[in-house]
């Protein structure tokens, strides 16, 4: 396959950046997003060009490390995937691909497709948790008799990988189904009552400080989750909230 | 307790329930217009009981101001707050490919029923106002129903009215269901609560029309 590749390209935090157009060959259909980005990489340093900076870890989508906004959608044209597991198939010989990082004031470029998504570290941080005494009387979980359903739906909710999809393809820039699906994970377990009040205030309180977008619905968040984390969380989170809040 | 507009869910809370009884007030707004296509004689009644009641006119009329106030000032101060959180946008955005353009658009769709609220207050309340508290003329129960066929004798008008319920009902498409989202309705009601929310968009904006379209019709007619 023949691309051409649009490829956001900025010097650091302060610098303006700009689409830059590349050329590349020789794409396998079965090569991986990111592989395709490594073979343009080894091109762009024989030619002595900086090579384009991306996130990227396990390269077998549980990271939530790679985070690219790949013709207008988070993570490109597939669903269910993140950007390592996006293969070049999804595409066509001689299409052109824009690749750009995910955009929100509070994920600022640090280099090109690279994003600062501390600000997802400092919610769960404020109450993504539950305290638990280890010192040796810790209780076994398996031990503690738990509703199917909810802890179906707990699990699905612990599914999320943090990669932050959500916010970039958010018309708000909206934080809400991350930081739901960590208020919805423990709010479904008996482990994660005891501090479920300060839980979701603190959480939300967080968002709001990062500066995050409201939530207005769209529902987009949920269709580009590649771990199909449900709206359902959002909607749990806000009787959480009102809750916590009566109680407060 | 304490229920605090601080954060953000707490201000979509209050988005929805503003919204939830404006949308009690359309249908009651709906009720008492569509009187006027059967019988002249219940629309004026109706009419002069909401025009002359006390509790009509000094409690509910206010409440009803402050709602509609709050729902907009709110819904464009949550706008600049949306569009503020992303200072530099995507040369591609592909949003058509996760979410309708209405939920995408509310902004848009709500921005034309405000022109529309105030073409609507031109036309009728502030007339109306004028009518009772300024020039103090006295009290007729049967003028409503002329007042209102006279309103609609203009196609233009008339067309505008149908455009603005055009949006109303594209905003109501997504606002209602969304409401009830926003209050943490649980999704096994999702599927009922769209079938509402379509039934009641598109039905409460067509039956609008059709009221408006209706004296169009009889004033061509009559003369």
């Amino acid at each position: 396959m023949k691309l051409k590749l649009k490829i956001w390209r900025q010097e650091n935090s302060k610098s303006k950046g700009k689409m830059v157009l590349y050329d590349i060959d020789n794409v396998s259909p079965d090569m991986s997003f990111l592989e395709m980005m490594d073979v343009l990489n080894e091109e762009l340093m024989i030619k002595g060009i900086d090579p384009v900076a991306f996130d990227h870890d396990c390269r077998e989508g549980i990271c939530g490390s790679c985070s690219m906004f790949i013709n207008g959608e988070a993570h490109g044209p597939d669903r269910y995937v993140t950007t390592c597991q996006l293969h070049m198939r999804k595409f066509k010989d001689g299409d052109t691909i824009y690749i750009e990082p995910f955009r929100a004031k509070t994920f600022p470029v640090i280099k090109d497709l690279v994003v600062d998504r501390t600000a997802f570290d400092r919610i769960q941080h404020s109450g993504g948790f539950i305290s638990v005494n280890t010192s040796g009387n810790t209780q076994d979980a398996n031990s503690i008799p738990i509703e199917k359903a909810n802890a179906d739906k707990a699990f699905d909710a612990a599914t999320c990988i943090g990669c932050g999809a959500c916010v970039a393809t958010c018309k708000n820039s909206s934080a809400m189904l991350f930081v739901s699906a960590k208020v919805s994970q423990f709010a479904l377990l008996p482990q994660g009552e005891v501090e479920a009040t300060d839980r979701v205030i603190n959480m939300v309180k967080q968002m709001d400080e990062e500066g995050f977008g409201n939530c207005t619905n769209t529902g987009a968040c949920q269709v580009e989750c590649p771990k199909g984390i449900s709206l359902d969380n959002i909607a749990r989170m806000n009787r959480e909230l009102v809750k916590a809040q009566l109680k407060k | 307790m304490s229920i605090k507009l601080g954060s953000s869910i707490m201000r979509k809370v209050a988005m929805a329930i503003s919204g939830l009884f404006l949308i009690i007030f359309l249908t009651q707004h709906f009720v008492i217009n569509i009187t006027s296509v059967f019988s002249e004689e219940i629309f004026n009644m109706f009419s002069h009981f909401m025009g002359n009641n006390f509790l009509v006119q000094f409690i509910a009329q206010p409440v009803l101001i402050v709602g509609v106030l709050f729902h907009f000032i709110m819904g464009f101060y949550l706008e600049w707050q949306n569009r503020s959180a992303r200072s530099v946008q995507y040369v591609v955005y592909k949003g058509s490919a996760n979410s309708s353009w209405i939920s995408r658009n509310m902004i848009v769709s709500g921005a034309v029923v405000l022109s529309f609220l105030v073409l609507h207050f031109y036309d009728f309340w502030i007339p109306e106002m004028k009518y009772k508290y300024v020039d103090i003329l006295p009290e007729d129960p049967n003028r409503y129903y002329e007042e209102l066929v006279h309103k609609f004798k203009d196609p233009i008008k008339v067309s505008l009215y149908c455009i603005s319920f055009l949006f109303l009902a594209l905003h109501l498409l997504h606002g209602f269901a969304s409401s009830f989202k926003s209050l943490g309705t649980a999704s096994k009601y999702y599927s009922t609560i769209s079938l509402i929310t379509k039934v009641y968009a598109i039905g409460i904006s067509l039956g609008f029309c059709f009221i408006a379209i209706f004296h169009l019709i009889g004033n061509f007619v009559t003369h």
